[in-house]
């Protein structure tokens, strides 16, 4: 058949036409799935759909969401979690349903990292103030609150949970390298940064072998509680500046957070891991590092991570160098939802107090609402796998006073692409020396 | 879309010769004509309507989108080719290119050599050929993301089995996502252990066409099994030769879910600095990372040209293949 010449030239057709069809169905998107309720008048039962991202209990909601269904039978919640991560799944997919105009849930969950680019896109969400929601701005820290308002100034999501920063250790690991193993004990070893690394000079050298165990997992973990905790004393903004410019490079909060990072890589007190790979979670389970920075939702992933053998090995310690904020999220409604009344009182419930104080009972989310907060289920609540740690006390303590830290609309790229870099400085492909230059770079060329 | 006009061109000549009753018979013969003219397009036509709307289409609208800074469900404006003026000017698009390009040929040539050596061992008469042969089709039917986590895992810094192979020699622990080369080398290795077999089998397939008159006057003259196989073998083969190696090609420029599972998640970055990212991973990372549509859909575009030329230099070497048949 394909013999002659022309012949070959045809076939050389078919098959580039082939290609350009392989190529072109990249960019084409999924289809949009319908999640429309199936009720037109009001007195029909209205299903609402809620999604939600995360691993394991992600946003915690099983529980509260049963307790609902079995009381209010005209308004059925019905939610999806369709995946475990954020940036690079379900926010690609949330936008492109958002721009089709269809198959986006009724209540979705966005991520702190994405505020920004939401709240410049305000044409999406339904405004909370007609539903009366903005009633609930008492409830919750001036932190919290004011991500939650977009470019228009309307209300459109309301927080789920804060992170809080503490510091997860393995208990079992300190006490073979000769430290202290009581969280009250560690968390006075390291009152800030200087003492911190005094404590892994003295892990490391306990532990000189090359399969052993590191002191920190990777620098991804720490450099998102230092930046947490830089962000405040430097204007309360990190990659970007309140009018959406880009200050990489002249805000003092990202280079310092940048050069700590890099001194305990070039330590070796790493463990060479980017967060949230398959061989970070390997590494959890086989205890191939000993401390990792942690926000009240990290407990959640620690246990899902580590597996019930390693149950009572991990305990939960104060962090040096104060308190901070990494991650949290919040709940939106979207304009496409045709029930967005029924919505507004599912997402009213979600981020209410009951809402909140079952989701930190199932997913060790910390309520970001001030009545969750001090609610003693709450306040006492404690992990086993961690010990009996009392999470509820020392995240509670970690989110007093905490500041609004401004995110840019490109915030979630910026930071994927620099903490690229930073992995790769701490693995070895990127020489320390150039490091920064290539951190200024990626997060430029990112936010471009 | 000329490629139909060759199909219904011996229908033509042939309508004569099969009925000449129906010749100059009025409406009737014009109505046979039409039907004979009409039919072959109508059977024809779902795939090309199915092409249209899957393949003419996006592509089309993909040019259009290329020619838009256009932000996923953000604004849009019209700026002409400077997509493409930037993306020629981007360090990070060639080094997606010289990725692919290396991955290509670092997985293809070992792939189709082996491939020829082993459906030339197929053909011969050795015990249980017909599970040897399905054997090496095996690799097929496994789905390709369970192909990458496997060999990820294999490949594994810390816990992986290369590296504790390799460790019982001594050699200490490869990061073989940290550098380029080595990254090139995992990923090729699972490209050829999933396509080695099936290209294989298609060899074979031509092979078995090849009459066995020629082996046995090329025997009688005394030409070694050796010669018979360069001689006789190898220039029989090269229409099927031209085939792997275009769809080779494609498959190995559009590369993506190896490297993508590679890297462990999903980010498109290809490595820390890149050292493994396609051209298709660079296309997603724009579109659905950076949401940055019109650079994405640009760079579809030289992914595209890219193919046609890549096919076009094999094409022109491949055909040499035999001398001058």
């Amino acid at each position: 058949m394909l013999n002659t010449k022309r012949h070959g030239t045809l076939a050389a057709v078919v098959v580039m036409t082939a290609a350009a069809l392989a190529v072109t169905s990249c960019s084409s998107s999924e289809p949009a799935k319908n999640t429309a309720a199936s009720g037109g008048s009001a007195s029909e039962p209205v299903t609402i759909t809620v999604q939600t991202f995360g691993g394991g209990a992600n946003f915690g909601y099983k529980k509260a969401v049963e307790t609902w269904n079995a009381s209010h039978p005209n308004i059925q919640i019905k939610h999806e979690n369709p995946t475990d991560r954020f940036e690079d799944v379900f926010l690609p997919q949330l936008l492109q349903r958002l721009q089709a105009g269809s198959g986006a849930a009724d209540v979705v969950g966005i991520d702190e990292g994405a505020m920004g680019l939401m709240k410049a896109r305000p044409q999406f969400f339904a405004d909370l103030a007609e539903y009366g929601l903005d009633k609930r701005k008492s409830d919750f820290p001036a932190a919290k609150w004011e991500n939650g308002i977009n470019k228009d100034g309307k209300l459109f999501a309301l927080g789920t949970d804060i992170g809080g920063m503490a510091m997860c250790y393995r208990k079992d690991l300190f006490e073979k390298a000769g430290l202290p193993g009581e969280r009250d004990e560690v968390t006075k070893l390291w009152p800030d940064w200087t003492t911190f690394m005094e404590v892994g000079k003295k892990f490391q050298a306990a532990n000189p072998g090359k399969g052993d165990p590191k002191f920190l997992d990777g620098p991804n973990t720490l450099y998102n509680v230092l930046l947490s905790q830089e962000a405040p004393k430097n204007g309360n903004v990190n990659y970007f500046d309140k009018n959406n410019q880009l200050i990489l490079e002249s805000n003092p909060a990202v280079k310092t957070s940048f050069e700590t990072v890099k001194t305990f890589s070039q330590a070796g007190m790493t463990a060479k891991l980017a967060s949230f790979t398959p061989p970070w979670n390997a590494a959890l389970k086989k205890g191939g590092f000993a401390v990792m920075g942690c926000p009240a939702w990290m407990v959640g992933v620690i246990k899902d991570n580590s597996g019930p053998g390693n149950s009572g090995k991990w305990d939960v310690a104060g962090v040096p160098g104060g308190a901070g904020n990494w991650g949290g999220s919040y709940l939106a409604i979207t304009k496409q939802s045709k029930h967005p009344k029924e919505a507004a009182e599912v997402l009213n419930y979600l981020t209410g107090k009951e809402g909140h104080v079952m989701a930190f009972q199932e997913a060790n989310a910390f309520p970001s609402s001030i009545p969750a907060q001090e609610d003693p289920a709450v306040k006492d609540l404690k992990s086993d796998y961690f010990n009996n740690a009392p999470t509820g006390q020392i995240f509670g303590e970690s989110v007093k006073g905490l500041l609004p830290v401004f995110l840019g609309e490109k915030h979630a790229q910026v930071k994927t692409s620099v903490e690229k870099v930073l992995e790769g400085m701490d693995q070895g492909s990127i020489p320390y020396d150039q490091a920064w230059q290539k951190f200024v770079e990626a997060g430029v060329k990112a936010a471009g | 879309m000329t490629l139909h006009v060759d199909t219904p061109a011996p229908a033509r000549s042939r309508v004569p010769r099969r009925s000449p009753g129906h010749r100059g018979s009025g409406r009737g013969g014009g109505l046979a004509r039409f039907d004979l003219r009409a039919t072959p397009y109508f059977l024809v036509s779902p795939y090309f309507l199915l092409f249209a709307v899957f393949g003419v289409f996006p592509l089309g609208y993909t040019l259009w989108v290329s020619l838009y800074d256009w932000e996923l469900a953000g604004d849009k404006s019209f700026i002409g080719i400077d997509n493409y003026i930037s993306l020629i000017t981007d360090a990070t698009f060639w080094n997606a290119v010289v990725n692919t390009l290396a991955m290509f040929v670092i997985s293809t040539v070992p792939q189709l050599v082996l491939a020829l050596i082993l459906a030339n061992a197929l053909n011969k008469r050795i015990r249980g050929r017909l599970f040897f042969r399905l054997g090496v089709l095996l690799p097929m039917i496994t789905s390709v993301v369970a192909v990458a986590v496997v060999f990820t895992q294999l490949y594994g810094r810390d816990y992986g089995m290369i590296n504790w192979f390799l460790g019982l020699f001594g050699v200490d622990a490869i990061n073989w996502q940290n550098e380029s080369w080595t990254a090139w080398i995992a990923i090729s290795t699972m490209v050829d252990w999933r396509w080695t077999g099936y290209n294989a089998i298609i060899l074979l397939a031509a092979m078995q066409t090849i009459p066995k008159d020629l082996y046995e006057a090329a025997a009688l003259d005394g030409a070694s099994a050796r010669r018979q196989f360069w001689q006789i073998t190898i220039p029989m083969l090269r229409p099927t030769i031209i085939f792997i190696v275009f769809i080779s090609t494609i498959g190995g420029l559009t590369l993506f879910t190896e490297p993508v599972l590679f890297d462990g998640n999903p980010t498109m970055a290809g490595g820390a600095t890149g050292q493994y990212q396609t051209v298709a991973m660079f296309i997603v990372k724009e579109a659905f990372r950076d949401f940055d549509f019109g650079y994405a859909a640009a760079a579809a575009w030289l992914l595209f040209a890219l193919i046609l030329i890549g096919t076009l230099i094999n094409y022109s070497f491949t055909r040499r293949i035999g001398g001058n048949k």
